[in-house]
C-alpha cells in the first residue's frame, strides 16, 4: 500500500494534460450533434412531418407528424435528447467521450509498466482482441465487433513513464479514436489514481452511441469493469468469484 | 448437503444441494455447527431487498469447523473451530486496511449491480442478494468462506456455540450502533427503537459504554420485558405516544442519541405507516420509515441518530427540517464486524455479557421455513432462532 518510491506530483488543474489529445477529451457534458447528422436528421424530420400531414389515417398523422417534429427539433437545437438523457458525452465535433478512474494501492511506476506493455492491453481492456506492436510508436489494434473484428493502426503520442500514456488512431482508422491513461499519486498515501480518458467517433453518429448504450455494448461500462478488474488483479492477484458455487438452481443442483 | 433456499418472496424451503467446493486458493470450507436466522433475513423473505435469485442459499450468522483449506490460506487449518461474520472482506484494500470491512473494494464480484443502484459497491455479504456479491450463505451444513484468513475467526476457548455465534452479526451490529453515538459516560441518554435482537444488543452495548439511561421502544411485550431485564426503561408505542413518552422520560430534552434498530420494514401505525406500506407493496418506495421519522423527531439537539436497521432504497417524507434544525449527526451502514470480534469476545470471556440471553428458539435446519414465519410474525414469543444443521 506504499507509494514511497513515487516522486510527489502535485495534482492540480495545471497537472491535467494540456497536450493535444487530452485537451479534447476533457470536453463538455451532454450530447451535441455533428453538422452532417443534424442536416440528415432535419431533412428526414421535415419529410416525415409532411407525410404525416398529408396522411388520411389519423393515427399515421399523429405518429409520423410527431416523430418528424421530434427529429426536426433535434436538428434545429443540435441536441440528441436520448443521448443527453443517457449521459453520453459528445464534443461539438461528434466524438463520444468516455472517462473513469480507479484508485489502486500500488506505486504508479509498476501500474504504468503494465499499460505500457501494449500486447498485454487485451488482458486489461476486454473488448480488445489484440494489440500488435509495429515499431517504437505505432501499433495495430483489433477489437471484437458484432460483425467480426475491426482493426486500425494507432500511434503513441505521449509517453511519460509513471505518469501518462496517450495514443491516437492513424488516419484511415475504421473507428477514429484517441485516449490517454494518467497515473497520479492518491492523496494520503493511498497508492495511485489511474484515470482513463477515451474519445471515439461512433460509426453511426450519436444514434449509434445511443443504440450501443441501450444494448449494453457501451464503452463507459466496459471501462469501469476494466478498471475494477485491473485494481483487483493488482491488489489481490485474482478476481473474486462465486462461479461454480453451490445453489438450489438447476445448474448448481446437478453438480 | 441440506440448505435453506430462497424460493421467491415469502417462500423459503429446505433443499438438498451440492456440497460447496474450494473455488479459489484463499477459500476454506466450514462444516457448520450452529447457524441463526437474522432479522435482516426477514427483509429477504418479504422480498424487499433487490437482486435475490431463486435458488440462493440464505444465512449470514454461522460458525463451525474447518474441513478443507485452500493452498494460499496461511492462518487456518482443518479442525479449527471458527466463527464467520457476515461481511466478506479482502483485507488488502484501503477500506479494509482502515477497518471499514463492509466497504471492501474487492470482494464483490457483482460490483456492477451495486454501482448501478448505489453509485458504489460495498463488500460482499454471505447469503444476502446478488448486489452484495451473490455469495452462498450459511444456513446449510457446509459453506465456502472466501478470503478465509480475514473472514474466519478462530475460537480457542471452550465457550459454547451459543455464546460466540452472535459475534457474526447482531452483537457487533448493536455494539457499533451504540459506539458510533459517541456516548458520554454517565451523562447521555440513549433511546433504541426496536427491541428485536439487534435492539437488545444495542441497548446492552449502550449500557456497557456508560449511557446514563437507556430507553427501549417497541410494541411486543416479551421483547420489552427482555430489555427491562437488562436495566432499560421501556415504552410500548401501542399504549402511549412514543414521542411524548420520550420527552417526559428525558425532562423534555429528548434522548441524546437515538438508535433505529428497525430499518426498512417499520410497523408503526396511523396514516403515515399505511401510506408507507402501500408504496412499498406497489414498489413506489422500498422502505417503510416510521422508526426513522420518530428517531429524527425525538432526538435531542446536537444528538446522533444511528441506524443499524437496514435500508435498501428510496425514502421520502423524511423530516429533514427537524434533523437540520437540531443539528443531528447521522451514522449508519453495514457493520464492520471483523473489527469487533476480538474486543467483544473478550467481554464475553470476562463474563460481562452472555449473548445467548437473546435465544428463544432452538431447532433443526428442517424447521427453518416455519421458524422464518414465526420470527417474522413475532409469534410464540420468538426473538432469536438458532438452528442445528445436523439435528
Amino acid at each position: 500500500m506504499s507509494s514511497d518510491d513515487q516522486k510527489p506530483v502535485p495534482v492540480s488543474p495545471a497537472d491535467a494534460p494540456a497536450a493535444e489529445p487530452a485537451s479534447e477529451t476533457t470536453g463538455e457534458t451532454g450530447a451535441s450533434l455533428p453538422a452532417l447528422e443534424r442536416s440528415v436528421m432535419g431533412s428526414v424530420g421535415v419529410a416525415l412531418m409532411g407525410a404525416g400531414l398529408r396522411s388520411a389515417r389519423p393515427l399515421q398523422k399523429i405518429v409520423l407528424g410527431s416523430v418528424g417534429a421530434g427529429l426536426a427539433a433535434m436538428a434545429a437545437t443540435g441536441r440528441n435528447p436520448l443521448a443527453t438523457a443517457l449521459k453520453i458525452r459528445q464534443t461539438g465535433d461528434g466524438e463520444v467521450l468516455v472517462s473513469d478512474g480507479v484508485t489502486i494501492g500500488k506505486p504508479a511506476q509498476g501500474l504504468y509498466a503494465v499499460w505500457r506493455d501494449l500486447p498485454n492491453l487485451p488482458n486489461l481492456m476486454r473488448h480488445l482482441q489484440s494489440v500488435e506492436v509495429i515499431d517504437e510508436r505505432r501499433s495495430r489494434w483489433t477489437v471484437k465487433a458484432p460483425t467480426g473484428t475491426v482493426s486500425w493502426e494507432a500511434e503513441i503520442t505521449a509517453d511519460e513513464p509513471g505518469r501518462r500514456l496517450a495514443w491516437q488512431s492513424l488516419p484511415g482508422a475504421a473507428i477514429e479514436n484517441h485516449g490517454e491513461v494518467l497515473f497520479r499519486p492518491a492523496p494520503g498515501n493511498r497508492g495511485t489514481e489511474v484515470v482513463v480518458r477515451l474519445a471515439y467517433r461512433p460509426p453511426a453518429g450519436s444514434v449509434g452511441a445511443v443504440v450501443a448504450r441501450v444494448v449494453g455494448e457501451e464503452p463507459s461500462q466496459q471501462l469501469r469493469d476494466d478498471l475494477t478488474r485491473f485494481k483487483r488483479e493488482q491488489e489481490l492477484g485474482f478476481a473474486p468469484t462465486t462461479e461454480g458455487q453451490s445453489s438450489g438452481r438447476a445448474a448448481g443442483g446437478q453438480a | 448437503m441440506k440448505a435453506i433456499i430462497w424460493q421467491g418472496t415469502n417462500k423459503v424451503g429446505v433443499e438438498t444441494v451440492p456440497d460447496p467446493t474450494l473455488l479459489l486458493p484463499t477459500d476454506v470450507i466450514v462444516k457448520i455447527t450452529s447457524t441463526a436466522i437474522c432479522g435482516s433475513d426477514l427483509h429477504l423473505l418479504d422480498g424487499v431487498i433487490p437482486s435475490m435469485e431463486k435458488g440462493d442459499i440464505l444465512g449470514h450468522e454461522f460458525m463451525g469447523e474447518i474441513v478443507e483449506v485452500g493452498r494460499d490460506v496461511k492462518k487456518l487449518k482443518a479442525g479449527d473451530r471458527v466463527i464467520v461474520p457476515f461481511n466478506i472482506a479482502c483485507g488488502l484494500c484501503d477500506p479494509c486496511q482502515r477497518g471499514l470491512f463492509s466497504a471492501c473494494d474487492n470482494s464483490n464480484p457483482n460490483h456492477r449491480m451495486a454501482e448501478a443502484l448505489y453509485g458504489a459497491s460495498g463488500g460482499g455479504l454471505f447469503g444476502y442478494s446478488h448486489m452484495y456479491g451473490g455469495y452462498a450463505g450459511g444456513q446449510a451444513q457446509f459453506v465456502r468462506v472466501p478470503f478465509a484468513d480475514i473472514n474466519a475467526h478462530r475460537i480457542e476457548t471452550d465457550l459454547r456455540d451459543e455464546q460466540v455465534l452472535f459475534l457474526t452479526d447482531i452483537f457487533p451490529t448493536g455494539y457499533q450502533a451504540a459506539e458510533q453515538c459517541g456516548i458520554q459516560p454517565g451523562r447521555d441518554v440513549v433511546a433504541v427503537f426496536g427491541a428485536g435482537p439487534v435492539g437488545q444488543f444495542a441497548a446492552r452495548s449502550a449500557l456497557m459504554l456508560g449511557a446514563a439511561h437507556v430507553i427501549v421502544v417497541d410494541r411486543v411485550p416479551e421483547r420489552l420485558a427482555m430489555a427491562e431485564a437488562a436495566g432499560c426503561q421501556t415504552i410500548n408505542y401501542e399504549q402511549e405516544d412514543a414521542l411524548v413518552a420520550l420527552r417526559e422520560a428525558t425532562g423534555g430534552r429528548g434522548p441524546d442519541h437515538v438508535i433505529d434498530a428497525v430499518g426498512m420494514e417499520a410497523h408503526g401505525h396511523g396514516p403515515g405507516a399505511l401510506v408507507d406500506t402501500a408504496k412499498q407493496r406497489l414498489r413506489l418506495s422500498f422502505d417503510r420509515i416510521t422508526a426513522l421519522r420518530w428517531a429524527l423527531l425525538s432526538c435531542a439537539k446536537g444528538g446522533t441518530v444511528s441506524l443499524p436497521g437496514v435500508y435498501g432504497g428510496l425514502i421520502d417524507k423524511v423530516p429533514m427540517g427537524a434533523a437540520f434544525a437540531k443539528g443531528l449527526t447521522f451514522r449508519m451502514g453495514q457493520t464492520h464486524t471483523h473489527r469487533y470480534v476480538a474486543p467483544l469476545l473478550s467481554r464475553i470471556e470476562s463474563g460481562e455479557i452472555d449473548p445467548s440471553f437473546v435465544i428463544t428458539h432452538r431447532a433443526a435446519l428442517d424447521d427453518a421455513p416455519e421458524l422464518y414465519r414465526t420470527f417474522r410474525d413475532k409469534h410464540d414469543g420468538c426473538i432469536k432462532v438458532v438452528l442445528n444443521p445436523w439435528a
